[in-house]
This record gives C-alpha cells, sequence and structure tokens, in this order.
C-alpha cells in the first residue's frame, strides 16, 4: 500500500515537472493577415518565423486573421496557452495587441506597422521601404520610354504616399520629364483588382509598372503587355521573368531572430524599429539583366550609398505639387516629417485620396 | 448493357421527431467525416477534435468568446429565418448588417465625447432602422419592379462594402490617424456595457435573446406569422386566401434587415469599438448555413449558431495546439450543411430501385 502510493506520488510528481516544463518552454507566436501562400506580404513574414524555427525555437502562427474582432481572441489565445513573444504582422491588430498586452505584462508583443505602444510589453516595428523605391525610381527614370510610370498603390496612409514621392524623387533626378501616374485600390491583396488597376495604367501610357499590393497580378499583366514591373514584398521574379526588374523584398527574417534571442535571454526592451536598406530589412532582389550593367552598377552602388547613409532618399530641395518647399536644398528630412508624410511631391499626378 | 434503374419519391409522411433530429445526426457524421480528414492529413483525429470542439470552451473565457461569435450569427439567422419561410430569399444579410453599422458607427461618432444613457439605445436603434431600409430595397424592387431578389441583395452587398470602405479612408476616418482606414474610437458612452470584467461578453447578448422570444412570438402567435408560413408552403394559396403579399415581402424584408443591422451594430459597439473595413468576418453569408441548420425555428437557430461560432473558434485552437490549417473551420462548416441537406433528400424523398433494364442507346 505504501509503495503503491509513493510510486503514484512519484509519477503524480513526474507529470506535474513534465506540465511545468512544457508551460516553461520558450515559444514565440505570429498572426498572419493572410494565408502563407500569398506570395507577398504573409509569405515573407513566415519566412522569417521560418528562421526563428531553424534556431531551435518552438513556434507557432495563426494565419488569415480577419483584423476586426476575431484578432483579440486570436491574440489572447496564444498569450494564455503559453507563448512568450508574440509578433502581430498587420497594421488592424494594433488595439487588440495593446488591448491583450494590458492583460499578460509578462508577455512581449510585437507589432508591425503600427504607432501605438501603450503598454511596456509592446514594441512596434516597421521597413523603410521607400529607400527601396528609390532605387526603383531610379531604374524606372532610366528604363521608360513614354516617361510615364504607372503605380498601383493601396491606402493613402503615410507609408503608401512616402513610397510613391521617394520613387518619383528619384526618377526626376535621372529623368525630369517624368510623370507618375497613382490608381487607388484601397485593397493590400485583390488580384482582380490588381491586374485591372495595371491595365488601365498601361493603356494610359505607362511603359513600367509598380505596385505597393500585395499579389502577383500585376507583375503578370505588365509582362503580358511587354512592360516593365517591379515585384513587391517577395522576389515574384518567376511569375513575370522577362517584365521584373527587381522586386523589393521585406527580410523581417534577422528582425525576429534578434528579438527571438533577446526575449528567451531575458534582455528584451521595448523599441520602435525602422530598419532598412543597411540592416537588411529591405533588401533587393536579382537586377534584371535587360537594364544593361551599366544601371545596374549605378543602382548597386546607389544601394551602398543608401545603405552607408551617404545618400538619402529625401534630400533637399523637395518640392509639393503647387511648387511650395517641403525639404530645403541641402537638407534631408526628417524621421517624423518622414512618418506623418501627407502630400504628394512635385510631379506626382492627381490628387490624395481624403 | 444493363442499367439500373431508380426512381425518386417523395414521402408523404415524414415524423416530427426525425426532422429535428437530423441536424444532430448532420452534425454527428461532421464529427465523423472530419475525424476521418484530420486522419488522413496527419492529425490524430480524437486529439484533433478534442482540440477542435472542447478545448475552445473549456474555460469561461472561451465560453464568453462562444456567446460573442455566436451573438450576430444568431441574430442574422433569426431575421433570415422570416425571409426564408415565406419563400423570399435574402442573400444580401452580410450588405444589411454593414449599413447597420454604418449608420449605427456614423450616430457614435455624431455623439464623440457625448456622455449619456440614452446615447447607447440611440445608436442601437439608428443601427436597426439603417439594416431595415438597406434591406427595403430589394424588397419594394421585388414586390413593384419585379426584380429578383437574390441578385438584388446579393449586390447591395458590394455597395454597402465600398460606402464603408469611402467613409472610413475618406470623411469618417480618424483625424489623428495618419489616414489609416479607420475612425475613431467610440466613447465609453457609446459601447455595448460589458457583463463580466475580463470578458467580451456584452449587453449585445440580451438583444439576441430578446429578438429571439419576439420572433418566437411573431412567427408562432400571429396572424403575420401564420400567413408567412402559408406563403412559404403555397404562394397560390396564399393568394387565394386574400393575404396582401406584397406587404408581407416587405415586411419580412425589413425584420431581417433590422435584425442584421442590430448584429451589426452590435460587433462596433461591442467588440470592436470603430469602424473600419472589416467589421464583419461575412457574418451574413455564414448566417445562412445557422438558419437552415437550425430549421428556420428560433430555438433551433440559437444552438445552430453555436455549434457554428464553435467550428471558428475551434479552427483557431486547433491551429495554435497543432497548426492544422485554419480553413478546415470552413470544411466543417460545408460538412455540416452537405450532411444536413443531404440527410433532408432522403428524409423528404425515398429512392425506389426498380431493377435491371436494357439500355436502349
Amino acid at each position: 500500500m505504501y509503495k503503491l502510493f509513493l510510486r503514484s506520488l512519484i509519477s503524480v510528481l513526474f507529470l506535474l515537472g513534465l506540465s511545468i516544463n512544457a508551460n516553461a518552454e520558450f515559444k514565440v507566436g505570429f498572426v498572419y493577415v493572410g494565408p502563407t501562400g500569398d506570395h507577398g506580404w504573409t509569405y515573407q513574414h513566415h519566412e522569417g518565423r521560418n528562421a526563428v524555427e531553424a534556431l531551435g525555437i518552438k513556434t507557432t502562427y495563426v494565419e488569415s486573421v480577419p483584423e476586426g474582432a476575431d484578432a483579440e481572441r486570436v491574440i489572447r489565445q496564444l498569450a494564455q496557452s503559453g507563448h512568450d513573444l508574440i509578433f502581430t504582422t498587420s497594421f488592424g491588430y494594433m488595439d487588440p495587441t495593446n488591448k491583450v498586452a494590458k492583460d499578460f505584462p509578462n508577455v512581449k508583443f510585437e507589432h508591425a506597422t503600427g504607432y501605438k505602444r501603450e503598454h511596456s510589453n509592446v514594441s512596434t516595428y516597421s521597413a523603410r521601404f521607400y529607400e527601396g523605391r528609390t532605387l526603383l525610381g531610379h531604374m524606372a527614370g532610366k528604363m521608360t520610354k513614354t516617361n510615364t510610370i504607372g503605380y498601383i498603390a493601396s491606402f493613402p496612409i503615410p507609408e503608401v504616399i512616402r513610397g510613391i514621392n521617394a520613387m518619383t524623387l528619384a526618377a526626376q533626378k535621372v529623368n525630369p520629364d517624368i510623370k507618375t501616374k497613382i490608381v487607388w485600390v484601397f485593397t493590400w491583396y485583390d488580384p482582380g483588382k490588381e491586374s485591372e488597376a495595371a491595365q488601365a495604367l498601361i493603356d494610359q501610357g505607362a511603359d513600367i509598372i509598380m505596385q505597393h499590393t500585395d499579389s502577383t497580378a500585376p507583375v503578370q499583366v505588365a509582362e503580358k503587355a511587354g512592360v516593365w514591373s517591379f515585384g513587391q514584398a517577395s522576389d515574384m521574379q518567376r511569375f513575370a521573368p522577362k517584365s521584373i526588374l527587381t522586386s523589393i523584398i521585406d527580410d523581417w527574417a534577422p528582425y525576429y531572430v534578434e528579438r527571438s534571442i533577446a526575449a528567451r535571454d531575458g534582455t528584451w526592451k521595448q523599441q520602435d524599429t525602422w530598419h532598412g536598406l543597411k540592416e537588411g530589412m529591405v533588401a533587393m532582389a536579382p537586377y534584371n539583366s535587360a537594364m544593361g550593367s551599366d544601371l545596374i552598377k549605378e543602382v548597386e552602388q546607389l544601394q551602398k550609398d543608401l545603405a552607408s547613409g551617404k545618400a538619402h532618399s529625401f534630400t533637399g530641395p523637395i518640392y509639393d505639387q503647387k511648387g511650395n518647399i517641403l525639404v530645403a536644398e541641402g537638407a534631408v528630412a526628417d524621421d517624423g516629417m518622414l512618418a506623418g508624410m501627407n502630400v504628394y511631391v512635385k510631379g506626382v499626378e492627381g490628387d490624395i485620396p481624403q | 448493357m444493363e442499367v439500373q434503374l431508380i426512381k425518386i419519391e417523395k414521402r408523404n409522411d415524414v415524423s416530427r421527431s426525425i426532422y429535428f433530429l437530423t441536424p444532430v445526426l448532420a452534425i454527428f457524421l461532421t464529427l465523423f467525416g472530419g475525424g476521418i480528414i484530420f486522419y488522413i492529413l496527419g492529425f490524430n483525429p480524437i486529439e484533433a477534435l478534442k482540440f477542435f470542439f472542447i478545448t475552445p470552451i473549456s474555460d469561461l473565457y472561451g465560453l464568453s468568446e462562444l456567446l460573442v461569435k455566436a451573438t450576430p450569427l444568431c441574430l442574422i439567422a433569426i431575421g433570415l429565418s422570416f425571409c426564408f419561410k415565406s419563400n423570399n430569399w435574402n442573400i444580401g444579410a452580410e450588405g444589411q448588417l454593414i449599413f447597420g453599422g454604418i449608420v449605427g458607427g456614423g450616430v457614435a461618432l455624431l455623439f464623440y465625447n457625448h456622455d449619456g444613457f440614452y446615447v447607447l439605445p440611440i445608436i442601437i436603434l439608428s443601427g436597426a432602422i439603417g439594416g431595415m431600409l438597406f434591406a427595403m430595397i430589394p424588397a419594394i424592387l421585388k414586390t413593384y419592379f419585379n426584380t429578383n431578389e437574390i441578385l438584388v441583395s446579393l449586390m447591395l452587398v458590394y455597395v454597402a462594402k465600398l460606402l464603408l470602405d469611402y467613409l472610413v479612408v475618406g470623411p469618417w476616418s480618424n483625424p489623428e490617424g495618419f489616414n489609416f482606414p479607420e475612425t475613431r474610437q467610440f466613447s465609453e458612452s457609446a459601447r455595448m456595457p460589458i457583463l463580466f470584467g475580463g470578458l467580451r461578453i456584452h449587453a449585445g447578448i440580451f438583444i439576441t435573446l430578446i429578438t429571439v422570444f419576439l420572433s418566437w412570438l411573431i412567427l408562432y402567435k400571429t396572424y403575420l406569422g401564420f400567413q408567412i408560413k402559408v406563403s412559404g408552403l403555397s404562394l397560390k394559396t396564399a393568394k387565394y386566401a386574400g393575404y396582401k403579399g406584397k406587404t408581407m415581402i416587405i415586411i419580412v424584408f425589413m425584420i431581417s434587415g433590422a435584425c442584421a443591422g442590430l448584429a451589426g451594430v452590435g460587433e462596433i459597439t461591442g467588440p470592436i469599438g470603430q469602424l473600419h473595413r472589416n467589421i464583419s468576418p461575412d457574418y451574413g453569408f455564414t448566417a445562412i448555413i445557422v438558419a437552415f441548420l437550425g430549421r428556420l425555428n428560433p430555438v433551433g437557430i440559437i444552438f445552430a449558431s453555436l455549434i457554428v461560432a464553435l467550428t471558428y473558434l475551434g479552427a483557431e485552437t486547433a491551429q495554435i495546439f497543432l497548426q492544422v490549417p485554419k480553413y478546415t473551420g470552413q470544411v466543417f462548416q460545408g460538412m455540416i450543411l452537405f450532411f444536413l441537406l443531404g440527410s433532408d433528400y432522403l428524409l423528404f424523398f425515398k429512392i425506389k430501385f426498380l431493377g435491371l433494364k436494357k439500355n436502349e442507346l
């Protein structure tokens, strides 16, 4: 009887120990807005997660989480089920992330592209995609024959307007006659709308198509129409091998790895990260040899200069559409101005939807 | 070549108890089918089903979330049952939900930083009226211009979605929100009271329960309910009996729209707290499944909405704990409907085998 008691006591303790161990295991959670197979935004975050997993850190992801009432539950469940660090990878998760963070002070939260850090366990992070746009602008200005660049834009938020401006400024530098035509599609991912927009821009004389949306539809339309294009978020080269000059790649892996290790080792601190070419959060896919080796060399040099800080995407003089000066000659725009950018620079056609 | 001839015959007597038991049977078949799918995908079926259907509701938070998710589904489905019972195919509840949300949200923004007990009731009422008016469009077009209500109500969903997009991007966007497509967070006075601290279950559930009770009253205890039933069974009989068909069509659409509008306003004043582009993960369409799963019966719809809500929660939990693909939830919903319709068919019709015949072709 005594032995039996002892035996069961030991096994209970053993099981208890197991479950404590299971709870104590360091885990990282990811919340995605799209499916992992979107070949754009979510795909790249998933690649970042794979890099964390490769370190031997256990990760969990939940895909296609709507940015409505469901997001809070998913984030909370991840926090409740023993995840120590949670990446919420879309703007629409901003308020739910902060709400859950309040109730789980020991869990760390990382919210992509947002601006609210209401609690000390919430960090935000985003990438200086506009540096990549500067490179695209340089290539577009050199490659266009019609002097018309077609731009498929998602929402009139500062990030998107910054990209349009950075691209236009760089294109003007190499080709002063350049015009930027924009179609607003008001979606991040809608292959149908995106391809219609690409076609409309091509019909209006654009021979360069670029996109701030996530599907591969625009580059495929460009390939068919025989115009140049640029991929978005991931290397889209295989969807339009002739047309794509390069792609701007969001490389979240180094950041996710760094933050996961920091959280595991207890050195994680709240921060607002805005990384670019220098840190590798923005990277460029291989350049299309159709550009010619001279242009490729120029772009590679510009890429180095942007990374080292020798060049800046927003170097004055910069004028708005009416000709008012925004950034004085010789100065560069500071991060505060970039973060709140809500006017077009000279050379962009049309008005920002309000 | 010989072929088997079959004949499909209508059964004359279908017992009531079996009629209400088939949804339960459909659920069991779905569990069984789901287990097989999990097995093929390489998961332990018992464990997967446990994470899918038991883990999500094994604590208070989970139960509260189940009700949060089921509340809009139940409300919309109750409204739809009025339409479907009377042979009016309102497919656009999603649009009515969004339009109700727009009107309610607009009023909430109007009362921004405004305290007072009357704020929330006004918002709720205006949301219901918004949904009601939006549902009257297909109803009036059907009754006076002979249009097809399925098409009109469905197309109006896109109208409502685009209108919401326009408003949150443009005139109603948060002035401090860097142009992100969302409005301000509503003031406290415009939010549904939370019932228990720490949980998200809110007073909207009472609106749903009251609506269920009223629907039962109307459907089973009033002359209007009788008219609705007769029109559903036979339009010719209804006409012969002298019922005013047009008025009834408009009334059922109004009820249905008001319910969807209430669901919309419940979402934005409840768990969401603002207007943005994603106020509904297609509740209006899912509610069609709920309505039929619940046999268009108010009590049945309560159970159906809980079960369908559970498939959503389960899909999330199974993904978190087992990394089961998210879309299994939709597969489950599809299977429930498939098995329900399948067993219905066998319930109402019998298949007779007439033996082998020579094929003359």
